[in-house]
Parts: structure tokens; sequence; C-alpha cells
């Protein structure tokens, strides 16, 4: 299991700014190792934001998303103390799913 | 009499009908669309995302640094005034695959999304709305890139 996500929701108004930081290899394919064999792409594809349990927005990420990814988004109608569910699935079909309270 | 080989053949081929029929346990594997991340260019993605050719609009905005140091990790937004977005891409001209991804957005969220990509080297760097209607309007900047983020 992958590390957990920093999921940071932070409302102003009536709109809430979603900051998450995967912890992600995110290996593109392209590399080779010291052997010269290239290293097999393993990166986040899909990227699921959800408020109080409906997904608000879906994500499908390349290998040229950066390692240990970021992602910034805003959500409308979201209060203090509502849910924010972030979840992604990679390539290999490892999944992570956290929840963060909107502050 | 069945072979071990003729086994193997068949449970591939049942496999492969489930997933066609959509019926594996992988969704988001099945969703990711595979054609839109190999394509060379911005009609290839645009074509396999089901959009018209993109054009240029002011209603679209790419946020970027005009240089960065570090190819590996360069912040980049995509945003538009225009109502009825419904995915926004960003994508990296002269990356191996142009794509680097695509937010899906609903009624909920703001067409305004950031992430960070990695470029190989210094290149457009294109922000693109889709409409519900499937037009593709686009925003582009350079970014000049000092450290290449794909070496190895």
């Amino acid at each position: 299991m992958a590390d957990p996500m920093r999921i940071r929701a932070q409302a102003a108004g009536d709109k809430t700014t979603v900051r998450v930081l995967m912890a992600h290899e995110m290996e593109t394919g392209q590399r080779k190792d010291s052997a010269g064999k290239p290293i097999p792409a393993w990166f986040i594809q899909e990227v699921t934001v959800a408020h109080n349990g409906n997904a608000v927005l879906t994500a499908q990420w390349g290998p040229a998303v950066s390692k240990n990814p970021f992602m910034q988004c805003t959500v409308k109608g979201a209060k203090a103390g509502d849910k924010i569910t972030v979840s992604w699935v990679d390539n290999k079909g490892e999944k992570r799913s956290d929840e963060a309270t909107v502050a | 009499m069945q072979t071990r080989r003729d086994m193997l053949a068949q449970s591939a081929t049942v496999a492969g009908l489930l997933a066609t029929a959509g019926m594996l346990p992988e969704p988001a594997l099945a969703a990711w669309n595979k054609a839109a991340f190999e394509a060379k260019n911005l009609a290839d993605v645009a074509k396999a995302l089901g959009g018209s050719a993109p054009q240029a609009s002011g209603e679209v905005t790419l946020n970027g640094p005009d240089i960065a140091e570090n190819g590996a990790v360069v912040p980049v937004g995509a945003a538009s005034s225009a109502a009825g977005v419904k995915r926004l891409l960003l994508l990296v001209e002269k990356n191996p695959n142009m794509l680097a991804a695509a937010f899906d957005l609903t009624d909920a969220v703001e067409a305004n999304v950031a992430t960070r990509v990695k470029m190989g080297q210094s290149s457009d760097v294109y922000a693109v709305a889709m409409m519900a209607d499937g037009r593709m309007l686009y925003a582009k900047k350079e970014i000049k890139v000092t450290l290449g983020g794909c070496g190895g």
C-alpha cells in the first residue's frame, strides 16, 4: 500500500480549494536502469475527487505528471466540515483513497 | 481431450470478452483513454477524445512559469472562463506523448485545475478546454526548461 496522500481543503466563501499531494513514483517507462534495461512504466492513471461522497472531478493522467503528484482544484458549494475524498488508481491496479475535512 | 494450450487460449478469449463487455473489475483501466495518451500531436489528441479541431481562444488561460529550472517538476495550471467546460487538458508539445493530464469536470467544480508535469525540454505547453458540444479551445505558452525531466 502506498503512503497516504496529504490533502488540504480550505473553504473561502462558498468555494473550497482542494490541494492534494500524492506519494507515487510516476515512472514514465522511458528511463533505463544502470544495466540499460528500460524501467517499466508505473504511474497514476485515474484520480477522483469526491465531495460528501459525490464524485465532482475525475482526472486521467499520463506518465508526464511529476513524481509525487500535486493537484489542485476548486469545489463549489463545499462548506467547513464537509468531507473531501480523493482516490487514485495506477496502471498496476493499485489504489489508494484518503479523506479530509474542509477547514 | 483439452490440452493445456487450448485451455489457456480459451481463458484468454473469455477474459477478452469480459473485458470488452466491461465486466472485469477494472473500470479505471478501461476508462483510461490509451489512444489520447499515445497521440503525438494536438489534432490526434482532439480526435481521440472526440473533439473538433482545436482553436486558440482568450477564454482559456495557462498558468505556468516562463522558465522552469527543473523539468521534472513544472507547475502548470489550466483555467477557463467559458461556460460549459467539460474537460481540461494539459499538453506538453515536445514530450514523447503529448497529453499529460485530462481533468473531467462536473458542475460542482470550477474550470480551474493545477498540477505539476515533467518536461523533457523547452517546449510549448497547451491548456485545452473541451466544451460540452465538443469544441476545443486552447491557450499555449512556451516554457523554457533549464534541466530536462526525462533523463535517466
